[in-house]
């Protein structure tokens, strides 16, 4: 999970991580009253960012200085509402303005080559740091960190002097990259950047930006739900997601339910490329009922998948290993059942392809079912295909 | 496992130590660790299904107790535990060969099975496999059932792993019973990318490839931990590229990849 700037600030700050005063805002009222509240301690210029969950808020007018606070209240009314790459801004940072020197950059990530971690220090901040890698490689420094030694002031020395902060930065930057490390490991994150660390006029050293990344797999021994974001989510992604399901939502109109992510984003392809023969349909989601799924499951997800109104056509595609063929076949018919039940009878055609254990028990399970929309298919590229020319007919019909 | 031929001797349960338990009609004895279970048994390979918050204890168990190959089935695993257990096998010497963690394990058709490969869908042969995903493991030796595999490693799809697609390659390179290998990849990260460096610079036996998530969008994770792509940086389309530049040939599907397997196998 990505946190807001605001978040990861709020973290940097629990763990003494220095960073400017801020407060979040919704409205360009609170935007104001964020800004009075500032100017109240004598520090009348503040910024304004927008709280998008992508880079380029800079360039894309989604961070602006204000001289007070009702030239925060007009900015941040200019910036909520902003779609920045695809992200509606919801709320600003109002922060008091930082009187910088210098701008650095500072992250611990996952480094996936090495099996390790790594730190990245460079004296050239403020910009993507993949663009100073490739324009002055010489002022990057990638530091490898042990995760059984992790990060003393010794090494943290070491990373910053390796990315050649100068020295009156040095003691500061090192005592952060510290305390940077503890978010990193404590938070079970995956990624903590600070970009830009700056150095203000005034000597210290200080988090101006923060951008982190949790891993969701430590989630049953972190307090990360606190984090979330409900209204960012999309209603059918929230809905799998209480159901624990494996779900992202795409833009298609096929549907499609497999196990194992691997398996489920070669059928997303394979459909996709099918598709391309029928005018360009496209898979309506990835969803991977995972190793050894129940027919409870695998019912569950065939609801979700056939109330997204996006799709027209759906595509199971199960090889069994410990997942058991006769287990999704019975959840396809109990989801159809139960469907029908309610009143809401699956409509969409459905094309399964079985393989692996337990494969002929669960075609006979569907065959012996007899269910109008169900259909099966003997290889994965002709159930693509199959499902693709289903759901353009239905399209072209809608 | 038991079908495919594997002798399991031993589990290890630290709180059903001196128990046991009937397997396929067998009786087999509960350790208390896995050094006692390797003392007493000669066990020689550890497949650890154990819950995400205990799975870094138990590697670090099995690779402090000198065994050389854990086999980590588990999934869920927080990557800070990954990079610990396998920093602990460095500290150690890399006596231990990791394989995962969220893997299927290791399967050699008609000689043995470590792990979830379902050991009927393929047959003995002179393929090798390496794989990031387990279903499409599956799907491939399914495919080529007709010509088998010599061996079939699934390495798992999360950030951190032990062994690698490299690993793999390598040891395949090495191994007198493949002919050929077919390595399976997919979004994130840069492995497919190290691995077609390593191809180019190695590998003398011809390798075909197969990358998942085309279609994947940029910024989202896909199933497996690992599985996510951001800017041009973990594209499959990336992997693609490196991978034919080095010279291996890359199938569109796994239909086309198995066809592609099975041309380089027919031509030898």
């Amino acid at each position: 999970m990505d946190l807001f700037e605001h978040q990861a600030k709020e973290l940097f700050a629990d763990y003494g991580v220095p960073v400017p005063a801020g407060k979040v805002a919704r409205t360009a009222e609170e935007a104001r009253e964020a800004a009075a509240g500032f100017a109240a301690t004598g520090h009348p210029r503040v910024v304004v960012k927008a709280q998008v969950k992508t880079g380029g808020r800079g360039k894309a007018g989604g961070v602006r200085v204000a001289d007070g606070p009702d030239q925060a209240q007009v900015i941040a009314g200019q910036i909520l509402g902003m779609e920045i790459k695809g992200h509606l801004v919801r709320s600003v940072l109002v922060e008091e303005a930082s009187e910088i020197a210098q701008e650095y950059y500072l992250s611990f990530l996952v480094d996936r080559a090495g099996r390790q971690f790594l730190s990245i220090c460079s004296v050239q901040g403020g910009m993507e740091i993949e663009e100073v890698a490739r324009t002055r490689p010489d002022a990057v420094a990638r530091v490898p960190v042990s995760p059984l030694t992790g990060v003393d002031r010794a090494l943290a020395q070491q990373i910053v002097t390796a990315g050649g902060l100068p020295e009156q930065a040095r003691d500061g930057a090192a005592e952060l990259a510290e305390r940077l490390w503890a978010v990193f490991t404590d938070e079970d994150a995956t990624l903590v950047e600070v970009n830009p660390m700056i150095l203000t006029t005034d000597g210290r050293v200080v988090a101006l930006d923060g951008k982190v990344t949790l891993d969701d797999n430590a989630a049953f021994r972190q307090e990360h739900g606190r984090f979330a974001d409900p209204e960012a989510a999309d209603p059918l992604e929230a809905r799998a997601r209480a159901r624990h399901l494996n779900y992202v939502k795409l833009d298609g109109q096929v549907g499609i339910i497999g196990n194992g992510a691997g398996l489920v984003m070669s059928t997303l392809d394979v459909v996709a490329y099918a598709g391309e023969e029928f005018g360009g349909i496209r898979p309506a989601n990835f969803l991977d009922i995972g190793g050894g799924a129940s027919a409870e499951v695998m019912a569950s997800g065939l609801e979700i998948v056939l109330s997204d109104p996006s799709v027209r056509a759906v595509l199971v595609n199960v090889f069994g290993g410990i997942t058991s063929c006769d287990a999704v076949a019975s959840g396809i018919v109990s989801a159809i059942g139960m469907l029908a039940g309610r009143g809401e009878p699956a409509r969409h055609p459905i094309v399964v392809r079985l393989d692996g254990n337990n494969a002929a028990q669960g075609r006979r399970i569907l065959d012996e079912a007899n269910i109008a929309v169900v259909e099966q298919a003997a290889t994965m590229d002709e159930a693509a295909r199959r499902a693709a020319e289903l759901a353009s007919l239905a399209a072209r019909g809608a | 496992m038991i079908g495919a031929g594997t002798k399991i001797v031993g589990g290890t349960n630290p709180r059903k130590a001196g128990q046991s338990i009937g397997l396929a009609g067998v009786s087999v004895p509960v350790f208390g660790t896995v050094a006692e279970a390797m003392a007493q048994t000669g066990a020689d390979v550890s497949v650890v299904f154990v819950p995400p918050a205990g799975t870094k204890d138990a590697v670090v168990e099995a690779v402090d107790a000198g065994i050389g190959l854990v086999i980590v089935i588990t999934e869920g695993v927080p990557v800070h535990d990954s990079a610990t257990f396998w920093a602990h096998a460095c500290a150690r010497g890399n006596a231990t060969r990791i394989v995962g963690p969220n893997c299927p394990g290791v399967a050699s058709p008609g000689k043995s099975n470590a792990g979830i490969i379902p050991a009927d869908i393929t047959t003995e042969g002179r393929i090798g496999l390496v794989s990031k995903s387990g279903t499409l493991t599956y799907q491939m030796m399914f495919e080529l059932r007709d010509i088998g595999f010599s061996t079939a490693v699934g390495i798992g799809g999360d950030p951190i792993i032990g062994t690698t697609h490299i690993d793999c390659l390598e040891a395949f390179e090495k191994d007198p019973e493949t002919d050929a290998i077919v390595m399976i990849g997919e979004i994130g990260g840069d492995a497919e990318e190290r691995a077609a460096a390593y191809i180019e610079a190695h590998m003398t036996k011809p390798v075909v490839a197969y990358v998942a998530g085309f279609t994947a969008p940029e910024g989202r994770t896909m199933g497996h931990a690992g599985a996510i792509s951001s800017g041009s940086s973990g594209t499959a389309q990336a992997k693609k590229e490196a991978l034919e530049k080095a010279g291996v040939k890359v199938g569109r599907t796994p239909s086309e990849t198995a066809r592609l397997v099975r041309e380089v196998m027919l031509a030898r």
